[in-house]
């Protein structure tokens, strides 16, 4: 008999291992997967683009000698009091429930110390982070967890937050095992019970509402306090045309790679646009509406490393935040704690299951032994060395392309690896003078 | 008595004005004129202050009010009196949608009816409507009490969890998770405290009304339940 070769097994591409567990975990249960952090599947991002650097018609400032400055300003439109950070690199919003107070106070420590601020999240204001932020920007969402006006005086910005990058158009839930009695206490409900955040704010609907609330707080606070608008990246071209309308100071822009604390991996994943793919059209929006840096922009939603924030800023952005990567830094999904994410059924760089508060690094939970693993001080450390280095690796790009500012970055400093990127950012593909969609082709 | 004239010295010296009375202070009765409609009146108040506002507000007339009393002689605008912390706002007309919003303490008192979404999402405030009350009001309300005395629109105390809901009159339907309950003695009690102050006393009295609050079938979510979400 001739043995014939067998054709290997071959698996689709369409129905892949994981989306076969999927439909059989969906099968078992009968309920969707809740997690948290964001988008896991492969998008068009900042490692689609290059700089060019400096070449004959350029030329580059001396990386040890020459100054590349980094500060900030933020609220300089209407605000009393703008707010200047050293780097433009800020922490964005976590609230105080998804994460233990410690990790809110190391968040604190390491941002004051790089010269920079924490943001709140649902859940209200801790003394941990208030005392430990030199610059707090103190959110205003739909569910109004701790919300209370003396708070919002003591604050240094007030975001309000309309969306978010992992779930825009969706709220929130803390599960039961993160209501402890702090968290029930601070949000006024039950304890153990399982908290919604709402997805729509309670008192105003669209823009012109909007206007009127923002109206209100700068009543409240005697317009000392910038203003932002945090909005998911959907339609960013109109949100930040009207987002500046409403009279925000500063534009918020949450790409869906952005973390969350818990919510639907489908609408995580499906819902929503890369931060690539908001940045120039915000940017536009600004300089349609002759705007440009005088409303500023943060953008967020993957950034990692000083790379990310050099490119997001030579697409026009101001500043940018981070969530995920500042979790990393703190300690979170550190292999140093396998064997406790192998119990957990996960490993270590893959763990999201944060809503169910059993984070083995202590950071994303209300459990006492595990939060107590956790060390603020050195915490705080990380964060503040990892701040610095990207930092460094930003100045060190801009330098490279002849900067003396990392606001001096511009797009014609980039060029993209792909089509899609190229289309997205607006700027050449690598090698031509093609930008898909707006030279002709 | 002082008075402000709005129309003459604008919104933001009235607001600078009472932000600046904190602590003791001889002028503590304030009337406000030619509201005409304005936004954002008498808000962030932190004084033990007697202000009557003279016509009908805009939008968040007394929002996140603390110890100020703020009467409205007329009617109030959206989210009047949004997220207050203690005081008494005292509405002599009707109210808007969302009145008392996330209001945390304190008493909110409508004369007339209140529209759709009063006491959405409350957490601790007392509000005593004397008229009727629009569609989804109590959505999602955390805490304190809600009394109204004629009727209740469609899906009352949507998302319920521990607030207090009493209604004399019709509820045209009830939202997920609210059901009536047992008024018992305490209830009755508390609620003739709550009448007295709302200033409705001579109008109802307690053994008139029904009272609704959360059957926290929800409180934990259950793929079961999702047809009532």
């Amino acid at each position: 008999m001739t043995d014939f070769p067998h054709t290997p097994p071959r698996f689709s591409a369409t129905f892949t291992p994981d989306v076969n567990a999927e439909i059989r975990r969906a099968a078992a249960t009968g309920i969707y997967d809740i997690r948290g952090g964001g988008a896991k599947r492969r998008v068009p991002h900042f490692d689609d683009l290059l700089f060019l650097g400096a070449s004959i018609s350029r030329y580059p400032l001396e990386g040890y000698r020459e100054r590349c400055d980094t500060s900030v300003v933020l609220g300089t439109r209407f605000a009393k009091k703008p707010i200047v950070l050293d780097i433009p690199i800020t922490i964005a919003g976590m609230s105080f429930g998804a994460l233990s107070g410690p990790a809110k106070e190391a968040l604190g420590r390491g941002a004051s110390a790089a010269g920079t601020s924490t943001t709140t999240g649902d859940g209200g204001m801790t003394e941990e982070e208030r005392g430990h932020s030199k610059t707090l920007v103190y959110q205003y969402l739909p569910s109004r967890y701790g919300m209370n006006p003396d708070d919002l005086r003591r604050a240094d910005a007030i975001e309000v937050v309309v969306g978010q990058g992992a779930k825009p158009g969706g709220g929130g839930m803390l599960l039961g095992q993160k209501i402890s009695d702090r968290v029930a206490e601070m949000r006024n409900l039950p304890k153990g019970i399982d908290q919604r955040s709402a997805c729509r704010h309670p008192d105003w609907t669209g823009p012109d509402d909007l206007e009127i609330k923002i109206l209100e707080l700068r009543e409240i606070t005697d317009w000392e306090k910038p203003i932002y608008i945090k909005v998911g990246g959907s339609r960013p071209y109109y949100d930040t045309a009207l987002a500046v309308k409403a009279g925000a100071d500063v534009v918020v822009l949450d790409g869906m790679q952005g973390g969350t604390a818990a919510t639907q991996d489908v609408f995580i994943e499906n819902v929503g646009m890369p931060i690539l793919a908001c940045i120039p059209q915000a940017v536009q929006a600004l300089q349609d509406l002759g705007m440009h840096r005088k409303v500023q922009l943060i953008v967020s939603g993957g950034i990692r490393s000083g790379a990310d924030v050099a490119k997001a800023m030579a697409l026009g952005a101001d500043a940018v935040a981070i969530g995920t990567a500042a979790l990393i830094a703190l300690g979170d999904n550190d292999p140093v704690w396998e064997a406790e994410y192998q119990k957990l059924g996960t490993t270590a760089g893959a763990y999201d299951d944060w809503h169910e508060g059993r984070d083995p690094a202590g950071i994303t939970t209300q459990d006492p032994e595990l939060a107590a693993r956790f060390d603020p001080v050195l915490g705080g450390r990380r964060l503040k060395n990892y701040l610095k280095v990207m930092t460094l690796e930003a100045q060190t790009i801009a330098r490279a392309c002849g900067k003396n500012h990392l606001h001096n970055l511009e797009p014609e400093d980039l060029v993209a690896l792909t089509i899609e990127g190229a289309a997205m950012a607006g700027v050449p593909l690598a090698g031509t003078n093609w930008i898909p969609g707006k030279t002709g082709f | 008595m002082q008075t402000f004239d709005l129309a003459t010295r604008g919104l933001r010296e009235l607001n600078q004005t009472l932000h600046a009375l904190r602590g003791t202070t001889n002028e503590t009765a304030w009337e406000i004129v030619n509201a005409k409609g304005s936004h954002a009146i008498a808000v962030g108040v932190d004084a033990p202050l007697d202000i009557t506002v003279r016509g009908s507000t805009g939008y968040y007339c007394a929002g996140m009010n603390k110890q100020a009393t703020i009467r409205i002689d007329g009617n109030a605008g959206p989210g009047v009196a949004e997220n207050m912390m203690s005081g008494r706002v005292i509405i002599e007309g009707d109210a808007s949608q969302y009145a008392g919003a996330t209001g945390r303490g304190g008493l909110l008192v409508i004369k007339g009816n209140a529209s759709s979404r009063c006491g959405i999402s409350m957490k601790g405030i007392d509000i005593v409507v004397h008229g009727s009350i629009g569609h989804m009001s109590a959505f999602m309300a955390q805490s304190g009490n809600m009394v109204v005395l004629g009727d209740a629109g469609d899906a009352l105390g949507d998302s319920l969890y521990e607030a207090r809901l009493f209604v004399r009159g019709s509820v045209k339907s009830l939202g997920a998770d609210c059901i009536e309950k047992e008024m018992r003695p305490a209830h009755l009690a508390m609620l003739a405290e709550l009448l007295e102050r709302g200033e409705a006393g001579h109008k109802a009295k307690p053994e008139e009304f029904r009272r609704y609050g959360s059957a926290r079938k929800l409180y934990t979510f259950n793929v079961d339940n999702a047809a009532a979400y």
